[in-house]
């Protein structure tokens, strides 16, 4: 195919709200895995949970951001009896908890699935709203809405995550006891509180990333395996734990792979991680990791 | 793996196992030998990409099954199902067709639903000289060339499907094509083939693009799409793509000059996806299988899907069933007609009958070529019409799928351009 601006700008283009979808659904793991180091292999199920959350509500009526920001509590919760139940049977146990918090993960990410399944069978789940199936037409450009949407809730989860850990007593506990437990136990915080707290946080922020997977694109129960790549991609592509960099990462992500499906789709899934791998070369900590 | 229905294992059959373990071989006659059920195996896609059809052939076969077995079953035997979640997965299928063999010591087989679970499993079945029943797989014995095949599907000759779609664009005056394919097995099959007619028909091919699976959005392939200027959109996709597809083409548009679009589009048969996706589904000319227009009803349909459809409810399974369900039941049929006539479940009379008889299904007649698939294809190409957002009872009725090939089945004629045919 001969080289054409056009199309090469509008790639570009969906890229940028593309890899700011994929940092919105990612910005969690950063939390629990990059801050926490919780093998939270679950995470893309709770992920696909959100988006069926969003479709049960939709279904009652309700906008499907609004059903996101309404599940974002309940979410939060979630994440907290997760959390507890992973510290009291595996993480309090010693230090082989992490391979068998793997296996923790996994089946409660089987067993995800399979409520799902139980609950909303195993067809493929949309959901309509007025900025979905729409574009904003710039010229002979056209930027799907819900690409937009997208892009803007993702700049509010990282932006609010950003502001939180970085400004608020909370926040600075939850950084402190990714970098020493012990000395967070020595001022007085009790380390374990922390964590199930980020861990409620990075649990919550999957209900509104649930919201934008379903308003992206179709789910079904198992959509889950297809994001366990790319969210664990962009994470360790950041840097664990940075917000921002989970940002930047994402958007290198979703240009990468929408330049390269111009050209040659079937290469996209390969460019991208290759890319992975030549940060991970250059900079083994990741783009803004420590 | 998830088994949904456990046989009892005697120490016979674990016997059997082990027998099979040490080198003792079992022709296709081993599993007559037995006494109780006719045990008929399978795996079934019930979670994955294709769980959606899979769940819906599964059933239509077990109304199959509770029909025949009301009858009295096949041979004065009860039939029994044992079927394996094979997840959509080509790599579980020839673990579980081995098993369902040497184990569970099954006297039929049926293939899975899709082309990507059933390819691995061939040669299993060539080398064991076995028969095997086909459920909507393309092309899979295109090279295995596997004498007991026998595929419901109703895609007919090879290049009969391609062949249709791209005939209604000609016959619009498409001089061009673009070929949009996603890169699993079927969808390459297929637009081989129809690249095959196209340049038999000397259509200038200017846009040639395949897509991983799993392709989150498509905004920047139809834009490529759109500058590439075809006259026709031939599109091969799976069912988690259709929607994606479809969606990015109402957003981005596909240009004025596309005459006609789709083809072969899997996905958008299904009820859950046609009631979300609405009226984007207006205009596309797409395969299908069965549709509730007058000429696809023949003995048995009308009574298949009124047992069919209040147990789809309760399972939570395509509500309305055309594409997958009549032909799960129509597979049984066939088995029923066939042991019925050769009195016995040797796979080689069974085969030979298949192949030498026309058989009367609920899904029309039905007579095998050398190569196991329809002698004539009954796939149908038809237009979306009229579509509305979120009503399923719409898909009830005729005219909202005006059938524009084949000849036989034919209840319309194509609305051209796209960009007319998708304002409804």
């Amino acid at each position: 195919m001969s080289f054409d601006f056009e199309l090469l700008r509008d790639a570009i283009v969906f890229g940028l709200l593309l890899g700011c979808f994929y940092a919105a659904v990612s910005l969690g793991l950063s939390v629990a895995f990059g801050l926490l180091d919780v093998p939270h292999l679950a995470y893309p199920a709770f992920l696909v949970l959100g988006s069926y959350g969003t479709y049960m509500l939709y279904t009652l009526g309700f906008d499907p951001l609004v059903a996101g920001v309404i599940l974002t509590p309940v979410f939060f919760v979630l994440g907290i009896l997760m959390y507890r139940i992973y510290y009291e049977t595996f993480e309090k146990r010693g230090a082989d908890s992490g391979v068998r918090g793997l296996a923790f993960f996994f089946g409660v990410m089987f067993i995800i699935e399979v409520a799902i399944i139980q609950m909303f069978g195993v067809d493929q789940r949309t959901v309509s709203a007025s900025y979905i199936g729409r574009s904003l037409e710039i010229g002979e450009m056209r930027i799907p809405n819900r690409l937009i949407v997208a892009f803007i809730v993702a700049l509010v989860i990282a932006a609010t995550l950003y502001l939180y850990l970085s400004r608020t007593f909370t926040g600075r506990a939850i950084r402190a006891v990714a970098q020493d437990e012990g000395a967070l136990r020595l001022m007085g915080a009790n380390p374990v509180a922390i964590k199930q707290w980020a861990f409620g946080i990075a649990t919550a922020t999957l209900a509104l990333a649930g919201a934008l997977l379903i308003i992206v694109a179709p789910i079904e129960p198992t959509l889950d395996r297809a994001y366990i790549g790319r969210t664990f991609c962009v994470v360790v592509m950041a840097g664990l734990g940075s917000m921002g960099g989970t940002l930047i990462a994402g958007i290198i992500l979703g240009v990468a792979e929408e330049v390269v499906k111009i050209y040659g789709a079937s290469w996209a899934p390969a460019i991208s991680f290759g890319l992975l791998l030549v940060i991970l070369a250059v900079r083994p900590q990741g783009l803004f990791g420590r | 793996m998830s088994k949904i229905k456990v046989t009892r294992r005697t120490a016979v059959q674990m016997t059997g196992a082990a027998a099979v373990a040490t080198g003792t071989t079992f022709g296709p006659q081993m599993a007559s030998a037995q006494q109780g059920p006719v045990k008929i195996g399978l795996s079934m896609p019930q979670t994955g990409g294709l769980a959606a059809g899979g769940r819906a052939s599964l059933l239509g076969i077990e109304v199959w099954k509770d029909d025949i077995n009301a009858k009295g079953g096949l041979l004065g035997r009860k039939v029994e199902l044992v079927v394996y979640d094979d997840q959509s997965s080509a790599t579980t299928t020839p673990a579980i067709y081995s098993k369902l063999l040497d184990v569970d010591k099954v006297d039929l087989l049926f293939a899975p639903y899709a082309t990507v679970p059933t390819g691995p499993i061939m040669p299993l079945v060539k080398q064991r000289d076995l028969l095997l029943m086909g459920n909507f797989s393309f092309q899979v014995n295109q090279t295995v060339k596997h004498d007991k095949w026998f595929n419901i599907a109703p895609w007919g000759p090879a290049d009969s499907w391609g062949r249709s779609f791209i005939e209604i664009g000609e016959k619009a005056g498409a001089q061009s094509i673009a070929f949009l394919a996603a890169d699993q097995e079927f969808a390459q099959n297929l637009v081989k083939l129809a690249k095959g007619v196209a340049d038999e028909k000397k259509m200038k091919t200017v846009f040639e693009q395949n897509y991983p699976p799993n392709t989150v959005e498509f905004s920047a392939i139809i834009r490529a799409l759109r500058g590439a200027r075809a006259d026709m959109v031939f599109v091969c996709s799976y069912p988690p793509d259709s929607a994606g597809i479809l969606r990015a083409v109402n957003e981005i548009g596909i240009g004025e000059n596309v005459k006609i679009f789709g083809g072969g589009m899997v996905g958008l048969q299904f009820t859950a996806v046609m009631e979300s996706m609405g009226s984007l589904l207006n205009g596309v000319i797409n395969f299908n299988s069965w549709l509730p227009e007058p000429s696809m009803y023949f003995e048995g349909t009308k009574e298949f899907f009124a047992k069919y459809q209040p147990r789809a409810v309760a399972a939570k399974v395509d509500p309305l069933g055309y594409y997958l369900a009549p032909y799960g039941y129509a597979q049984g049929q066939l088995i029923e007609q066939a042991v019925a006539s050769v009195k016995s479940l040797d796979h080689k009379a069974i085969a030979g009958y298949l192949r030498s008889n026309t058989h009367k299904t609920i899904v029309g007649s039905i007579k095998f070529a050398a190569d196991g698939e329809w002698e004539k294809t009954g796939t149908v190409q038809a237009q979306f019409r009229g579509v509305k957002d979120k009503d399923i009872e719409q898909f009830r009725g005729p005219g909202k799928q005006v059938i524009l090939s084949p000849a036989d089945r034919k209840t319309g004629e194509p609305i051209i351009p796209f960009e007319k045919a998708r304002k409804g």
